[in-house]
């Protein structure tokens, strides 16, 4: 288990990084916490010419909370987002998504930005960043530019980005109003990747939900928002039985994979499961009593 | 716990010393005397060892799971540069043998007689040379300036394959036409035996019931926190060999050494360092592949396996199907069992019959069943070899026994506590003769014990009535709560012999060196406080030596709950003599009888006359040879003894087990939330060590129970390559664990130690099942298969609500 030779770039600053990455071509990878990249290096998965190291480069570790807007850094890593206060109140299931990855040694050093370009459709920020409308912003040779979460997603562990762009910022929201999340993983040990995961935001006004996101992990190539389930959901009660209807429907919007932790049958099972208790949750976070 | 009695004034039987003295320090909750080293990073661990000009190999294995090798090139590979040699299996031919592991050691003459076992032994190539038939063969070895550099090359060797059909499943591989993985034998039976007791087919024939099962246990991985290695070194002018190996039988890897390198005995010196585990597994082919390597290059190798190749080829275990038929009346007794068992051994069945006759041999459990058939096969597929892990057989039919008595309860309407207890053999039948022969060929007979107690204890520690009325109010609010038990004996101890030499220095220090070895056992600990117990000295005035082949001229090694039992029986013989040397010494010394004298804390007093003593250290110089000598006529010198315990039989260990589980109907998850044991060891040495490998093996259970599994596709590929997909337990899957005890000492030596290391592994995927299914009572989940995958469960629960629907009452059964 030891790497294929590789060439290795410790860049101090992001030109540096764009300019070893644009001189690698296909062959450059970006090294962040390594959380991903490092064990794939050393079952020679991955055989990169050119690992350039973002670690040292300053100002991509910015984590910024308002009350609806969350910007995080792309170096930032998992346990400081885990254990922020400010996150913990406006986000809770940013919390709670961060704390379900890996244990504590990979969470202080794998990085958002990092997760977010691997995109494993089983982890939890591609899902995250679904569920909070969000979207990346890119630096590459040619400048900056801005990718929103549905448009990042390409298919298993591939994102529209391109060779030469580097993650620096990850950006998410959430509704003004009332509002209720959660986030729930469904996984056979703790810290594993999740079979399914789903994060659930709900708004509402009075009794009518104004708003509904779900965005579901373990489901498909891609991590995906099941939209069906949002629209029967949005302008109607959020009783038990419209939950309990809305999770059934997500199972008909998605193509999951089958393995050895569970089949595709399973996963669209046990998504139904999770998405009404995760929209179960999110509901009873709002905490307004709701008539049976 | 509960004290029945203990060896201290029990005479010295079968030992050639006077007199037992009592326990001291024998008992007692001593801190591990390695733990302050060893926590604190300053072990040494085989991949710390570094020698001059040391080189690093690294193994190319087989990625089809039957093939015949067709073509070999490794010439771009040796044209690396650092590069120093790659060696094929061809290259081995006439040079270095094949092994047969356990083929000719693990069965006793006295089995053979009794048993007639059929046993077809077949070498394992240490390379694959011809044909290899699973994937993770060893086929070539690359040395290189590093390990890098190494694995550089293996991507360059290039191996064509003709492939083989395959067959990866053990009654598959008994199907005619199934592909035959070693023409010579015949077929894929690679052994097989029956023994019996009682007329089981009368029996079942007059039973009022019958049930007939099928129960599996999935193939689980070994993995030590530490996988092995090998760094092997030949001297430069002498051509001697020095062999450091993660291995717990240092002494069996230098007699094969000695007979597959064609070198005498005492020219090789193997040493095991500091390990992290072992679970049991045996000898391998890197054992000796290196030590070859090291001397056709004349430079020392070293070559450390990686998770990937631990978790692929360092010995799986389990892998067992049962098929049953067991007799019971109204009353819940059962009365018959039949079983016949597959153990899928893998491509290379190494260890003759000690897993198959392991499980058949504690089949009956702590039960009183008056017939009993056992049939067992060993079956060759294309998958890793099969060894005797931690548990080896128990826990297979611990699970079946255990998931039986919970069926036959069930169906007469008993509780699952009540109907156990009326199975159990009674204290008034002690001791219980089983009428089969135990793996060493003697007739087992149950070491004192009392089982409904132990089960009593048990439902205490749990609080079985406050747990039902738990379970009732979790249910109205809509939670699965459910409790199991499960219960074992552990035959432990197992010999053929295990050797001990204490020696006292001039200092007075004593060091005790033995050929078993420690990889987590805390031997340094439990054999310093026999030693100090028997010889009259302190744990602190001892040092424990033990893994190298120059200590000692025979040695066993450290596996099936033996050490404790057959080491600490040698140590504290042997320091019994040292003790009665050092007395008649000291006798000389002091002009007086040695009846008259007494050694406590490492001196020797004359009773009543304190002020006339000398010490330990005084009494060794004595016997120092020269002219200061003070031996009496005849003596030899130097103040040691030399003891080989050669036990007559194992001792019986039992345990009893409770898990208390919370199930998810809709997702078919399992959560443990308390596991609580009682168990039965004899005389601990230190109980904390002992709760230590209760701890341990029931992580290991829990794992077997729930998440670890060796998978393998139908192509034979096996799926389960890191830990991603290999679930080991880690401590938050791990629930409390309530530990207590009964003592019974051991009337097999004088001591009264029983073994401790297995127990904890072999009771949890019976109680975790049961457990599982009394949760979901009403329903009934009929679970006879682990590891209980969350998937199966709950198209078990599917499958049982629909037929509870369609009999329209909860509970039925055809």
């Amino acid at each position: 288990m030891k790497p294929a030779p590789f060439d290795y770039v410790a860049a101090r600053s992001l030109d540096e990084a764009l300019a070893a990455l644009a001189d690698a071509g296909e062959g450059g990878k970006v090294l962040a916490g390594g959380q991903s990249l490092v064990p794939l290096l050393a079952l020679r998965l991955a055989r990169p010419d050119v690992l350039v190291d973002v670690n040292q480069i300053a100002g991509l570790d910015r984590l910024v909370v308002d009350d609806h807007r969350l910007v995080i850094g792309a170096l930032v890593r998992h346990r400081a987002v885990e254990l922020d206060e400010r996150v913990r109140r406006a986000f809770p299931l940013v919390s709670a998504a961060a704390a379900q990855i890996g244990h504590v040694a990979i969470r202080n050093r794998g990085t958002v930005g990092g997760s977010v370009a691997h995109a494993d459709p089983a982890a939890e920020w591609p899902t995250l960043l679904l569920a909070l409308d969000g979207e990346v912003e890119v630096a590459s040779p040619r400048g900056r530019r801005v990718i929103g979460a549905g448009d990042l997603y390409a298919g298993y562990l591939t994102t529209t980005l391109e060779a030469d762009e580097v993650v620096c910022e990850v950006r998410g929201t959430l509704p003004e109003g009332r509002i209720g999340t959660s986030f729930l993983e469904l996984a056979r040990r703790e810290g594993d990747f999740a079979i399914v995961g789903v994060a659930a935001v709900l708004a509402r006004e009075g009794d009518v939900v104004r708003h509904c996101r779900l965005a579901l992990s373990g489901v498909g190539s891609t991590p995906v928002r099941a939209r069906g389930a949002e629209e029967l959901l949005a302008g109607g009660p959020a009783d038990d039985a419209a939950i309990a209807a809305a999770a059934r429907t997500v199972a008909d919007e998605m193509d999951p994979p089958g393995d050895i932790h569970g089949s595709a049958d399973y996963r669209r099972k046990v998504a139904e499961v999770l998405v009404r208790r995760a929209l179960c949750a999110a509901r009873d976070e709002i905490g307004t009593v709701v008539a049976q | 716990m509960t004290e029945q009695g203990n060896g201290n004034a029990r005479a010295a039987r079968g030992v050639p010393i006077e007199s037992v003295r009592p326990h001291q320090f024998v008992g007692q909750r001593l801190r591990r005397k390695e733990d302050a080293r060893l926590v604190s990073g300053k072990g040494r661990y085989l991949a710390d060892l570094v020698v001059p000009g040391m080189r690093h190999a690294a193994v190319l294995r087989s990625p089809v799971p039957h093939g015949r090798i067709a073509e070999f090139d490794a010439s771009e590979a040796l044209a690396l540069p650092g590069v120093d040699a790659v060696f094929t299996g061809r290259d081995l031919i006439g040079k270095v043998g094949p092994f047969v592991e356990g083929g000719r050691l693990e069965i006793s003459p006295m089995l053979m007689e009794k048993v007639h076992p059929e046993v077809k032994p077949h070498a394992m190539p240490v390379l694959a040379a011809d044909d290899v038939h699973f994937v993770g063969q060893p086929v070539a070895v690359v040395v290189a300036a590093s390990r890098y550099l190494a694995e550089d090359a293996l991507d360059l060797v290039r191996v064509d394959y003709e492939e083989l059909p395959v067959v990866t499943d053990p009654e598959a591989a008994l199907a005619p036409g199934a592909p035959v993985l070693h023409g010579h034998l015949g077929d894929n039976v690679a052994a097989h035996f029956v023994i019996a007791s009682g007329d089981v087919d009368a029996e079942l024939g007059s039973a009022p019931h019958v049930y007939r099962g099928r129960f599996e246990v999935g193939r689980q991985a070994s993995n030590a926190m530490e996988p092995r290695g090998v760094l092997a070194t030949s001297d430069r002018g002498t051509g001697d060999l020095t062999v450091w190996c993660t291995n717990a039988r240092p002494h069996l890897v230098r007699t094969f050494l000695s007979e597959m390198l064609r070198m005498p005995l005492d020219r090789i010196r193997v040493i095991s360092p500091d390990m992290g585990g072992s679970f049991g597994t045996g000898v391998f082919s890197e054992d000796f592949l290196i030590p070859f390597v090291a001397r056709q290059l004349g430079r020392p190798v070293r070559w450390v396996e990686d998770r990937s190749e631990n978790l692929l080829v360092t010995r799986h275990g389990r892998d067992q199907v049962h098929l049953v038929e067991v007799g019971y009346d109204d009353d819940g007794r059962i009365l018959a069992l039949k079983d016949r068992f597959l153990v899928d051994a893998g491509a290379y069945n190494q260890y003759a019959i000690t897993v198959s006759y392991n499980a058949a041999a504690h089949a009956r459990n702590q039960f009183d069943i008056p017939a009993v058939r056992l049939e067992g096969l060993n079956v060759l597929t294309n998958k890793a070899p099969v060894a005797p892990v931690r548990g080896a057989g128990r826990p297979e039919v611990t699970f079946m026994m255990d998931r039986i008595v919970d069926i036959v309860a069930h169906e007469t309407g008993i509780d699952p506590v009540d109907c156990r207890r009326r199975n159990l053999v009674r204290p008034e039948q002690m001791p219980y003769h089983a009428d089969i022969p135990y793996r060493d060929g003697v007739d087992i007979v149950y070491d004192r014990a009392d089982f409904p107690a132990q089960l009593a204890q048990l439902c205490d520690l749990v609080d079985y009535g406050a747990f039902r009325k738990e379970q009732a109010e979790a249910r109205r609010r809509g939670r699965r709560l459910g409790i199991g038990f499960s219960s074992y004996m552990e035959g432990s101890g197992f010999g053929p012999h295990e050797g001990a030499v204490v020696r006292v220095d001039t200092n007075g220090h004593v060091t005790v060196y033995t050929g078993a070895n420690a990889h987590g056992q805390g031997l340094a600990t439990t054999l310093a406080q026999v030693c100090a117990d028997q010889l009259g000295v302190t744990p602190e005035d001892v040092t424990v030596r033990m893994g190298d082949t120059s200590y000692i001229p025979y040695g066993v090694g450290t596996f099936a709950s033996r050490s404790a039992v057959t080491a600490g029986t040698a140590t504290g013989v042997a320091a019994g003599l040292v003790r009665e040397k050092a007395l008649a010494i000291a006798a000389e010394v002091l002009e007086v009888s040695s009846s008259d004298l007494e050694l406590e804390e490492g001196t020797v007093k004359v009773r009543g006359t304190p002020s006339r003593q000398i010490s330990l250290g005084e009494v060794a110089r004595a016997a120092a040879p020269g002219p200061r000598s003070r031996l009496p006529a005849g003596m030899d010198p130097v103040l040691e003894a030399e003891h080989y315990y050669v036990p007559p039989t194992v001792t019986w260990s039992s345990g009893t087990h409770a898990a208390v589980v919370e199930v998810d109907e809709e997702t078919g998850f399992v959560r443990v939330l308390r596991y609580l044991t009682v168990d039965d060891c004899g005389q601990m040495l230190n109980p904390t060590i002992v709760e230590g490998q209760v701890h341990g093996g029931v992580a290991l259970g829990l794992g077997e129970a729930l998440t670890e599994e060796v998978i393998y596709d139908a192509a034979g590929q096996p799926l389960t390559g890191t830990y991603m997909d290999y679930l080991l337990p880690t401590t938050t899957e791990t629930p409390p664990i309530t530990v207590a005890h009964q003592v019974f000492p051991s009337e097999v030596n004088p001591f009264g130690i029983k073994g401790c290391g297995e127990g904890g592994a072999v009771g949890p995927p019976a109680a975790v099942a049961n457990a599982i299914v009394d949760a979901l009572r009403p329903l009934d989940v009929r679970i006879s298969r682990v590891p209980i995958h969350p998937e199966r469960l709950l198209e078990l629960i599917e499958e049982a609500k629909a037929e509870a629907a369609q009999d329209g009452r909860p509970s039925a059964r055809s």
